[in-house]
């Protein structure tokens, strides 16, 4: 039978024998612990960034682009092609069943004016659809209805940072401001979202029905005409089906030969987002192995003390050998001293790792998330560290022959 | 039935090439109560066979009867938990540990076989008792002399309640004075308690105190005669 407490006891006594030595060694678990939760706490930062800018953007996202016109052998880029028509989302929404919204999409940034104030801002115009599209809500007001869109009623549904510019403190609703001098009565305000992936702030928005944008303030070319068909499928596994649909329904509608190219580009944002998360993710885990690194580093310097520790006390291992310990009790004293000694540098190593993201957060400014399962996996790998390491210096301790270590000097 | 009974052990170091004979066949019985003293010269082979004795060392061949069991072929941790319970050590140089306190050296060997927090310290104190230290167990080594190290040492050996100590020139670091001291502590165990005491030594004086005298030379024994004079 092994006594734990009474050899607990003993590991700390001999520990505090050489409490510089012990600091220090100790120090390097302290700064592997700490390291490894403050870098996986810049990468669960980094990542949930990025996973909230994607539910920001809407989920299962697909955005239809118009394709290139070719002028003269030049062909002038994607969306230059006036291709895609009200008519084009009114047929995505009525004939493909993974597909659960659409909203055109027409817009331009132009200035907007209210009272004595002027903002130039993007406006969007679009259907009712958009805000289920996006996943927005409204901060206040209504939205506009379909009867809005059919009237192309001059109604609007501006951001919040347009708010801000525009109205100040005002209350908005029941305002009237004028967009290319055309007047716009406020219905609803459109609820904060902030940056998108790329960096845009999304609230520099004007909602507005895509009839008003069509006929009152952009014009087009042709009736009907859209820039942009955004779509939402009905689940994250609809969308390769859905971007399917699409493609042969809008191949068909626009009349594409076999051979031929299509005319228009269907993006799946979501899973270009998704492949950023990815990367958020993998960013984590590189940067938490790195960190592991400096927590190994400090493992082989509990090895490297122990294995000091055990020569120096070698007459002390005879003594309790010579009055009873048996292999094990010799063992278990020095991994336990050395488990101690890296799970008191395990804890310091998480207040540092806690203060450290904190001050990157500070200084930084970068977004820190330290989890408790970043803390439990940094305190629990110090422990297996400390086993680890104490393991062999414990083993030759144990194996040393109780004569030599007697006449030990 | 003898306590120890030792049958033709030889112990046998090899050295490169060489192979130098410690001890041959040595044959020798112990009985229950006994005080002897093992002389001899250095490289007489006298601390080969403590050590087998004690259990600390193997013999390369031959048989030894400890309390009738033999234990000459035993493992390592069988061996170990022998020295537990059946055997006290006390060393020339003490061997106490340092930084710790008395009363916690005496608990060492308790600390190998179990016994509860709570009745170590009570046996413990008991052995200093015995060895007249009462009220010293929360010195610490350094602050104790060499005699009351000593005693503390021999607390140690008792705390299992071993039916044999052996001594291995216990008062070689000492004064005459605490020598005699010691000595008569010895005496006073094995003639109050009935501990077997085997003791290792250069001085006849302090083999004076025993009563049976076994004489080593090259391994072999060469004399082993009750002491008749006192």
């Amino acid at each position: 039978m092994i006594n734990i407490p009474s050899t607990i006891k003993i590991s700390f006594r001999s520990l505090r024998v050489n409490k510089m030595r012990s600091g220090l060694t100790m120090l390097g678990i302290v700064i592997g612990v700490g390291a490894v939760i403050t870098m996986i706490a810049v990468g669960t930062g980094a990542s949930q960034r990025i996973e909230e800018q994607i539910s920001s953007m809407g989920s299962n996202l697909l955005m239809i682009l118009p394709g290139a016109t070719t002028a003269g052998g030049v062909r002038m880029g994607m969306g230059t092609q006036p291709t895609l028509s009200m008519g084009d989302a009114e047929a995505i929404q009525k004939e493909c069943a993974s597909v659960s919204y659409v909203a055109p999409n027409l817009g331009g940034v132009t200035q907007v004016i209210y009272g004595s104030q002027n903002w130039s801002t993007g406006i969007t115009g679009t259907t009712p659809d958009m805000l289920y599209v996006r996943d927005w809500t409204l901060s206040q007001g209504r939205p506009f209805a379909e009867e809005d869109v059919r009237n192309a009623s001059k109604v609007c549904m501006p951001g919040q940072t347009v708010v801000d510019n525009l109205f100040g403190n005002e209350n908005p609703i029941g305002q009237i401001i004028r967009i290319k001098n055309v007047p716009f009565t406020v219905i609803g305000v459109l609820d904060k979202k902030g940056q998108s992936p790329t960096g845009q702030d999304q609230d520099d928005t004007i909602f507005i029905p895509v009839t008003a944008a069509q006929k009152k303030i952009f014009g087009t070319a042709f009736p009907g005409m859209v820039r942009i068909i955004m779509v939402k499928a009905k689940s994250m596994e609809d969308l390769y089906t859905a971007e399917k649909e699409i493609t042969e329904l809008l191949r068909q509608r626009h009349r594409i030969g076999d051979r031929q190219d299509n005319d228009f580009t269907v993006r799946n944002l979501t899973q270009a987002m998704q492949a950023s998360e990815q990367s958020g993710k993998i960013m984590t885990l590189l940067l938490g192995a790195i960190a592991s690194v400096s927590l190994l580093v400090g493992g082989i310097g509990i090895m490297n003390i122990m294995l000091v520790s055990v020569t120096e006390r070698t007459r002390e291992i005879g003594i309790r050998m010579a009055v009873g310990a048996r292999t094990w009790d010799i063992r278990l004293q020095f991994i336990i001293e050395s488990l101690i000694l890296s799970l008191i540098g395990g804890a310091f190593g998480i207040i540092a790792g806690i203060a450290g993201s904190k001050m990157l957060s500070m200084l930084a400014g970068w977004p820190t998330i330290v989890s408790p399962l970043s803390i439990s996996l940094a305190f629990g790998f110090s422990g297996v560290v400390g086993i680890f390491f104490g393991f062999y210096p414990a083993y030759k301790a144990s194996l040393l022959d109780p004569i030599d270590a007697l006449r030990y000097e | 039935m003898a306590i120890i009974e030792i049958r033709e052990i030889s112990k046998v170091y090899r050295l490169g090439e060489i192979a130098v004979n410690a001890l041959n066949a040595v044959t020798l019985s112990i009985e229950r109560g006994e005080f002897a003293a093992i002389m001899g010269p250095s490289g007489s082979g006298k601390s080969t066979f403590m050590n087998i004795l004690g259990c600390l060392d193997k013999p390369t061949s031959g048989g030894y009867l400890l309390e009738g069991a033999d234990v000459s072929g035993l493992k390592r941790d069988d061996l170990a938990a022998i020295r537990n319970k059946k055997i006290g050590f006390v060393f020339q140089g003490f061997n106490l540990l340092p930084r710790t306190s008395a009363i916690e050296n005496v608990e060492l060997p308790m600390l190998y076989n179990g016994v509860s927090i709570k009745e170590r310290r009570g046996r413990a104190e008991a052995a200093l008792g015995k060895v007249g230290l009462s009220g010293r167990g929360n010195h610490h080594p350094s602050q104790l002399s060499g005699g009351q190290q000593q005693r503390v040492a021999i607390a140690r050996s008792l705390v299992n309640d071993a039916p044999i100590i052996l001594a291995d020139e216990p008062t070689g670091n000492l004064d005459t004075k605490t020598s005699a001291e010691v000595m008569e502590l010895f005496v006073k165990l094995n003639t109050e308690s009935n501990i077997t005491v085997i003791l290792v030594t250069h001085e006849h004086d302090i083999a004076a105190y025993s009563r049976r005298i076994i004489k080593f030379l090259d391994g072999n024994i060469v004399s082993d005669e009750p002491k008749t004079k006192t």
